[in-house]
């Protein structure tokens, strides 16, 4: 039987699809935002691969198609932004502040609590891009000698994170401008932040997924200087 | 329509993109170089919207698929990430929070600043 497994190339592939369908299942009935169907699918496949015994790399025989589509998919990102590039020209200068602010802030935050809990330098490239979207944070990682699979796993907790702190952080500082807060969502929580901002307004998801572009643009830029601080 | 055709310009475009990849020495992914030359053709009219919105679309509607494989990945980094757990879960709160307040005020103050003077 388990060879079956292990030359099956729909197996991982199916399995994937499957486990997502559940997660966005579970997300619909259960209306919370901690139900990522990201994370519920893996939840739900690592115990299931343990439990019959099949490694990662038989599991990848089949899901590695789906991942090959992320280069491309990720291509596709300029569509939405070539979209609403009127917009981003009317208020480039304070869009580009704005995300490099809090990019710069993001690396300098990175960079201050690896100091304070001694992680090296692999740990800390591995943590830098997790703001931005996982095609070019996990791509950014790989160039930087970081662990893919953690950089990830970190990229996804900030992107679920987002939409459960939104309304508090825009709360407590006074972010009321959509403009500003489409922008914040999209630069701390990428595809997820955006889904938030796309419920909060049009405006909000249309700066949101903008950022999701721009930041990645700059952090591709900032990232490798930053990586050369620890 | 022409949905093949919509793919490849899109292939094309990651095509050219690895090749950039391959060409310069920057830690830059094949896939941001592809998406700043798919940006490029658009605002310049080589290439049109409805020659790629569609697959575009399918695309993205799809992309959160993607990243499942290399979320469950994770079984194989389990023993690196295991010793640094708790760090790495109180520096992606801490910065999540920090970048979106950081992003939200800036923004705002300058926007905010604009619209006094007019």
């Amino acid at each position: 039987m388990s060879e079956f497994f292990t030359d099956s190339v729909f197996f991982g592939a199916a399995l994937t699809l499957a486990a997502y369908e559940l997660g966005a299942f579970l997300r619909k009935k259960t209306g919370l935002a901690i139900f990522s169907p990201i994370i519920v699918a893996a939840a739900c496949i690592i115990p299931l691969l343990l439990v019959l015994d099949i490694d990662y790399d038989t599991y990848n025989m089949g899901a590695q198609y789906i991942s090959y589509l992320l280069t491309p998919a990720t291509v596709a990102l300029a569509i939405p932004l070539y979209r609403r590039i009127a917009l981003l020209k009317k208020h480039l200068g304070a869009i580009l502040c704005g995300l490099g602010s809090g990019i710069l802030a993001g690396g300098l935050g990175t960079l201050g609590l690896c100091l304070l809990f001694d992680l090296e330098h692999s740990q800390y490239v591995t943590l830098l891009p997790k703001s931005v979207t996982t095609a070019i944070g996990m791509g950014l990682t790989e160039e930087l000698g970081g662990v893919v699979a953690i950089t990830a796993v970190a990229i996804m907790i900030a992107g679920n994170l987002g939409p459960v702190f939104a309304e508090f952080l825009f709360r407590i500082f006074r972010i009321r401008h959509p403009i500003a807060r489409g922008l914040a969502l999209g630069n701390a929580s990428h595809a997820v932040g955006t889904s938030k901002a796309m419920e909060l307004g049009e405006v909000e998801g249309a700066m949101s997924s903008l950022a999701i572009a721009v930041a990645g643009l700059m952090t591709v830029v900032l990232a490798p200087i930053f990586a050369t601080f620890l | 329509m022409k949905l093949v055709r919509q793919f490849l310009i899109i292939l094309l475009v990651s095509l050219l993109g690895e090749l950039l990849r391959y060409l310069l020495p920057l830690p830059v992914p094949a896939s941001v170089y592809g998406m700043a030359l798919m940006l490029l053709c658009l605002c310049t009219g080589i290439i049109r919207l409805e020659q790629v919105e569609r697959a575009a679309d399918f695309l993205i509607e799809i992309m959160p698929v993607m990243f499942v494989p290399a979320a469950v990945s994770i079984m194989l980094s389990w023993d690196y990430l295991r010793p640094i757990l708790i760090p790495v879960v109180v520096i992606v709160i801490a910065v999540t929070a920090l970048v979106m307040a950081v992003t939200g005020l800036v923004t705002q103050g300058i926007i905010g600043r604009r619209q006094d003077h007019e």
